[in-house]
Parts: structure tokens; sequence; C-alpha cells
């Protein structure tokens, strides 16, 4: 029985696998209608998320499975204290498979370390968020068509931004890439992902403010939010949220292949002009999104 | 002070002097019915003074927190009043309820049942992460 909690857990040829697969389900959907008949998704969702959850209720149902689940906390048994280790083993009576989102970090390893069926991260805290990486990835191949030398900015909240820390972790294992880190002092990265993963990996990177200095170079701009919920001080959150906001004139200076990303929801860091740009591929990601965890749910299922 | 020797069981030895009774706290020993001995501040050639514990029976005592707290300690194995091995230690793969996650977004702030569990994740850098939330744990008092 097989998990997935952290994007490193995936090795490249299982990546290649996944990516193969969600190719194939774009090519031949009728193929997979009926693969998940009979199979259960249980979404735990104890925090609010529109994208993730519906994204994978969209692929177990595209998949022939059915979905059960919640979408918040205060309606499940957590509202009453019951841990996560309870809740784990209990769905696993019920379902085939879980997706988990958790505002504390580490709480779906604790679900895959009580279930007796898979679990997967659908985020926990400002920790990890492995399928959202997925959804980065299969962006990445079919707008790049490689994974290696390719110079990948990463803007806005690289402090709390778990989608962040997710796609350095899985871009650093491709030769040639380099990362331009762009946010402000307070939310830069924190140092166990340079150390850790970037040093460790002999990945070249570089740390600025400016956005605007080193949009030229970049062959992947990947904007985030500045996430309120993350913020233990309002104040913080008010003084930083408005960083960085990508409209037309930054991008005069882009790349014309430039592949702008954001794993959404935006609030206000890109502008709605930039939407009609061909560059723009926020929303394509959100629908490769869904095709990745069909993928996924296929191969912690076991189903070929 | 002369302190008699023991027939079958363990010493801890080459304590960092004033460490002798967080690792007896650490190693469970207050829940031992046998003989135990701590030396505070004994003299040793080696280190000018040093803190020793001398366990008067044969027990299997889980020593791997020691390499965390104390590396340079050395554990004799007594048998018969002769030191029949003579260990060193190592910094242990894994740290199970010895130190605590500071960060508050992690799982074990709210779910206090859960065991708090480090690993190693730098041997180099003595560099202990959290396994839930992969937060460092930060240099200890010991």
């Amino acid at each position: 029985m097989r998990s997935l909690i952290d994007i490193k857990e995936l090795s490249l040829k299982e990546l290649d696998s996944l990516i193969d697969t969600a190719l194939d389900i774009i090519e031949n959907p009728q193929k997979y209608s009926e693969k998940c008949k009979g199979k259960k998704l249980a979404t735990l969702f104890f925090e609010p998320s529109t994208r993730t959850r519906l994204s994978f209720e969209a692929a177990m149902y595209e998949l022939g499975g059915n979905v059960l689940g919640f979408s918040e906390a205060s309606s499940s048994s957590s509202a009453k204290g019951e841990s996560v280790a309870d809740t784990a083993k209990m769905i696993s009576c019920y379902a085939d498979i879980i997706a988990m989102r958790h505002p504390k970090e580490g709480a779906p390893l604790v679900a895959s370390m009580n279930a007796t069926i898979p679990v997967v991260n659908a985020g926990d805290g400002g920790h990890n968020h492995p399928t959202q990486t997925l959804a980065d990835l299969l962006t990445i191949k079919r707008k790049k068509g490689r994974f290696n030398n390719l110079t990948i900015g990463l803007c806005g909240d690289l402090k709390f931004g778990r989608t962040v820390h997710s796609l350095i972790a899985a871009m650093s294992r491709y030769e040639g890439v380099k990362f331009v880190l762009i946010s402000p002092e307070e939310l830069r990265i924190p140092s166990y992902v340079k150390t850790d993963v970037l040093d460790k990996c002999g990945i070249e990177y570089v740390e600025t403010k400016d956005l605007c200095g080193a949009m030229p170079e970049l062959d992947i701009l990947y904007m985030t939010r500045i996430q309120k919920e993350r913020f233990f001080n309002e104040e913080d959150y008010l003084r930083l949220k408005d960083s960085y906001i990508l409209d037309p004139q930054k991008l005069e200076n882009a790349k014309k292949d430039l592949c702008i990303m954001h794993p959404l929801p935006r609030v206000n860091e890109i502008s709605v002009k930039v939407d009609s740009d061909p560059r723009a591929c926020y929303f394509e990601q959100a629908l490769n999104g869904k095709y990745m965890r069909m993928a996924l749910i296929l191969m912690l299922l076991g189903i070929k | 002070m002369n302190i008699d020797s023991i027939k079958n069981g363990m010493v801890i030895d080459h304590i960092t002097a004033g460490k002798g009774m967080e690792l007896y706290s650490l190693l469970k020993l207050d829940s031992l019915n046998c003989p135990i001995v701590i030396g505070k501040n004994v003299v040793s050639r080696k280190l000018g003074t040093k803190d020793i514990i001398k366990i008067d029976a044969d027990i299997d005592l889980n020593t791997d927190i020691l390499g965390y707290v104390d590396p340079d300690v050395t554990i004799n194995i007594i048998k018969d009043g002769k030191i029949i091995e003579k260990k060193t230690v190592s910094l242990p793969e894994k740290l199970v309820n010895v130190i605590e996650c500071k960060n508050p977004r992690c799982i074990t702030s709210c779910e206090q049942e859960l065991d708090q569990v480090f690993t190693l994740t730098d041997k180099e850098n003595r560099v202990y992460r959290c396994l839930y939330c992969e937060t460092k744990a930060k240099e200890q008092s010991h």
C-alpha cells in the first residue's frame, strides 16, 4: 500500500510514468472512463479549498469512481476533537483512497501511518502540496517539452508557499535547472530548502527582490499569492500583500516563449490583463492538475 | 571518594561534567529497582572532571539517546566484575520523545499524544528534523 505525502517519494521513473499516463488520458479519455468503477475517493478537507478538492473529485468521477467526504473541519469529527489518526482509521473502512488537506503540517503523514488505504497529501499547511507539483510538472512538460536546462523564476511568498517548496524539490533533480527566487525579505525561501535541496543537489540559484530585473532570463515565471491564512499577524500581511503584481508592462522584457504559471487562486498578483497573453498558462495548469490526479489515483490503486 | 565496583551491569563513563542527572532522567533510570550510583564532578585524567553512572544490574538499556546528548561518553559492559565490552556511541538515526517540535503549525502542536519524532537528516552538521513538518530541531541546552 502506497501513499503520496511528499513529491520526493516519487522517483523520476515514476514521475515519467505518471506524466505518460496523464498524456494518454488527455488523448484517450474514453479508455479511462470506467477504470475506477466501484472505487471510492474520500476527500478530507480540514481547510477550505476549491481547486484541489474539485479537481480530485472531477478526477475520480472521470475515472468512473465515486466520491465522499467533507470540505471543512467544522463538518467533520475533528470539530469534536477526533485525532487525525482515528479519522484515518475510520475512513479506511469506507473508502479506497484518501485525499487530505489539513492546516497542520504533517497531518497527512500521520493519516498515512494509520490508514489501511493510500493517502494523498492535498496540502498540509505551508509544508507540501505534491499534487500541485504534479500539475506544475505536466504543464512544464506540455509547454516546454523538457525539464532540464530551464531558468525558473519563483515569485511572491516563498516562505509559506508550499507549492514552491515542492516544485523546487521536484525540479532540482533535473540537469541545468536554475532558480531565480524573487520575494520580499520577510518571505524568502526557508533555509532548509536551500541547504537540504538546492545546495545538496548543486543547483544554481539567486535570491532577489527585483522581478523586472530577473524577467529577461526566465523560461518559466511561477507567481504565488501572499497567503493571508499563513500569517499570525494581520499587520505583516497587509504590509506584504501587494509586493508583486504582474501586469503587461512588466512582461515587456520577457521571453516570447515564457510560461507564466500560478497555482491559483490568485488575488491581485497577476493582473487580469495578462490572462489574454498567450504566455499565461495558469488555467491550463489547473486542468493539468485533474489529469495528473487521475494518473496518481490509478497508480496508488494499482490500476493499469 | 570510592564507590565499590559492580559485578554485573553497565558503567556510563566520560559523561561531560554536569550532564549525569540529565542522562539519568533521559534513560529513565529512575524506573529501575537495582542499585545505581551517579558520580558528579569526578576527577578524570582525560577530561579534568566528569560524571559517571554505574548500574548494578544486567539490563538491556537503549542507549541511542546518549549519542545525541553527549557523544563522547563510553559505555562499559561488566560481567563477573570484568569489562567484557567497551562501546562508544554514535548519533542515533531517530529520536523519539526526546526533543519537541517548536513549530506552531506542526500537527504535534495540537495532537499531543503523537510521538515527537526527529530524524537525522545531516550527520555532518548534526541536524535533526521533525518527521512531520521537517522543522529543524533547535540545539538543546545539553
